[in-house]
C-alpha cells in the first residue's frame, strides 16, 4: 500500500497552514483531503474584512486569507484531493477516503485533523413550538448567501450574539432584508466588541440581552417567536414577553469542534495539545478548540505541521 | 465621544474629543479610526457580485478603501447589474471603490 509521510484531513486555514509547515519541516509525500470542491474551508464563506492582521499585519478579507495560503502550496508538490470526505482513521495510521474515484484505503506515517467545527443547531436549545422551515444556523445563512447567491428570508431575528451572527446581521441588512433582533440570553455579548459595533449599532439593530427566545412559531414557515427577558438563573421571566413577527431565525449559538473520526477511532483529544493520545496522529484549528481569529489557528497548524515533520522524521518517536 | 474601535480585534474603548484628540487606543490605527468616528465615519464593505463560468455563481468583492458610512447603501446598489464572467482574478476592479477578493477559474 502506497504510504504518505502526512495525510492533512481537511483543507481550511488549519489543514493548508498544517501541510505548508510540514513541508518547510522536511517531509516530502503529503496529501491533504478536502470534502468541498475547492481548498480555503469556511474562510470562503467569509467575505467581510478582519483576517490576517496579527500573521499578515494587514486587514483582509477570508478569501484573500485563503487565498495567499492556496498560492503558496501551489507552489509546492503537496497532493490535494477534493470532493474527498475521509469517513474513517484508525490508531494504525489507515485512513479511508471515498471521493470522485471511489473508496480507497491510504497510509499515512503521521496524519494531521484540521476538520474545524459545527455549529450548535436548534435541537439542544430545546426551543418550544413548532418546526417550520426559515431556522437556520448562522453559518448556513452565511453559505446561501455568499457562495451560493440565495437570500434565506426577509424579516430575521438572530438568536445568539456569536460572531458569524453578528456578521450575518451587517450582511442580510445590507442585502434588504429587515434584521429585527439579536436575542442574547447571557447579560454580555457572545462576539466580539467591534462585530456589535460595526455590525448591530451601525445599522440600528437592537440587541436584547439576558433575553431568549421562548416559543418559534409558524405552521409551514417561521410567522413570529416569542421573547421574553431572563432572570439570573437563565430562566424566562413571566409577564416579560413579547412577540417580533418575522420569517426567519438564525441561530448563533456556539460552535463545536469536529471530532468524530478521532472519536470513532479511539483517539483521545484532549482540546488543549496539538498531540493526540495517539503517536503519529496531531489535530489543530478549531477541531482541537474553537479559536476566534484565524490568525491563531495558522500559528497553531504549523507547529502542528512542524511537529508532524519532527515525529516522521524521528522513525516515529516525537 | 466614547466609541469602540473596529480596527482589530482587541476592541479598544476610545474617547474622542471635539477636536479629535484620541484616548485610548492600543496603535495609531486607532487613533485613526477614532478620529474618523467622530468627524467623518467609514466603513469598507463587503459584499459578492454575480459571475457566470465559475465554479459558484457568486464572486466576493470589497470596497477597495473606506468609504463614507452614509453611502454605504449608495455602494451596494453599483453592485446590482453587474455581472463577472470567470475567470476572474483577485484584486480586480469591479465598479467605483469595489474589487474582488478572489480569483475564480474558469469552470
Amino acid at each position: 500500500m502506497h504510504g504518505y509521510d502526512l495525510i492533512v484531513i481537511g483543507g481550511g486555514p488549519a489543514g493548508l497552514a498544517a501541510a505548508l509547515a510540514a513541508r518547510a519541516g522536511g517531509l516530502r509525500e503529503i496529501l491533504i483531503v478536502e470534502r468541498d470542491i475547492e481548498l480555503g474551508g469556511i474562510l470562503n464563506q467569509c467575505i467581510h474584512a478582519g483576517f490576517g492582521l496579527e500573521y499578515f499585519k494587514e486587514e483582509l478579507t477570508g478569501p484573500e486569507y485563503a487565498g495567499r495560503f492556496i498560492r503558496l502550496l501551489r507552489e509546492t508538490d503537496i497532493e490535494v484531493a477534493l470532493d474527498s470526505m475521509v469517513v474513517e482513521i484508525t490508531p494504525e495510521l489507515l485512513v479511508r477516503v471515498i471521493g470522485r474515484d471511489g473508496e480507497r484505503t491510504l497510509a499515512a506515517k503521521s496524519i494531521i485533523l484540521a476538520t474545524g467545527c459545527r455549529e450548535r443547531a436548534r435541537g439542544p436549545l430545546g426551543i418550544a413550538g413548532t418546526r417550520p422551515a426559515g431556522v437556520i444556523t448562522a453559518g448556513t445563512a452565511q453559505r446561501y448567501v455568499n457562495i451560493e447567491g440565495y437570500m434565506p428570508g426577509k424579516c430575521v431575528v438572530i438568536l445568539g450574539s456569536g460572531d458569524v451572527g453578528l456578521i450575518m446581521a451587517r450582511r442580510l441588512t445590507l442585502e434588504g432584508a429587515k434584521v429585527l433582533a439579536c436575542v442574547e440570553i447571557m447579560p454580555k455579548a457572545g462576539g466580539l466588541p467591534r462585530n456589535i459595533v460595526q455590525c448591530l449599532y451601525d445599522y440600528k439593530i437592537p440587541l436584547y440581552l439576558s433575553h431568549c427566545i421562548t416559543e418559534i412559531c409558524g405552521e409551514k414557515r417561521v410567522e413570529q417567536v416569542r421573547v421574553a427577558r431572563v432572570d439570573e438563573n437563565r430562566k424566562p421571566i413571566a409577564g416579560s414577553e413579547f412577540a417580533i413577527a418575522c420569517d426567519t431565525v438564525l441561530l448563533s449559538v456556539g460552535l463545536i469542534p469536529e471530532n468524530e473520526l478521532a472519536q470513532a477511532a479511539g483517539i483521545g483529544i484532549d482540546g488543549e495539545n496539538i498531540e493526540t493520545a495517539t503517536p503519529g496522529v496531531f489535530v489543530c484549528g478549531n477541531a482541537l478548540h474553537v479559536h476566534d481569529i484565524v490568525d491563531k489557528v495558522t500559528a497553531e497548524a504549523q507547529r502542528a505541521g512542524a511537529a508532524a515533520a519532527a515525529y516522521v522524521k524521528n522513525g516515529g518517536a516525537s | 465621544m466614547e466609541t469602540i474601535c473596529t480596527v482589530c480585534p482587541k476592541s479598544c474603548n476610545l474617547s474622542v474629543d471635539d477636536r479629535g484628540a484620541v484616548t485610548g487606543n492600543l496603535c495609531p490605527r486607532g487613533e485613526t479610526y477614532g478620529r474618523n468616528e467622530r468627524l467623518h465615519p467609514v466603513r469598507v464593505l463587503s459584499s459578492t457580485v454575480r459571475v457566470s463560468g465559475a465554479i459558484h455563481h457568486r464572486c466576493p468583492v470589497k470596497t477597495n478603501f473606506p468609504i463614507p458610512k452614509n453611502e454605504i447603501f449608495d455602494a451596494m446598489r453599483l453592485l446590482d447589474d453587474i455581472e463577472l464572467i470567470a475567470p476572474v482574478l483577485e484584486g480586480a476592479e469591479v465598479v467605483g471603490p469595489w474589487v474582488t477578493t478572489r480569483e475564480m477559474a474558469g469552470a
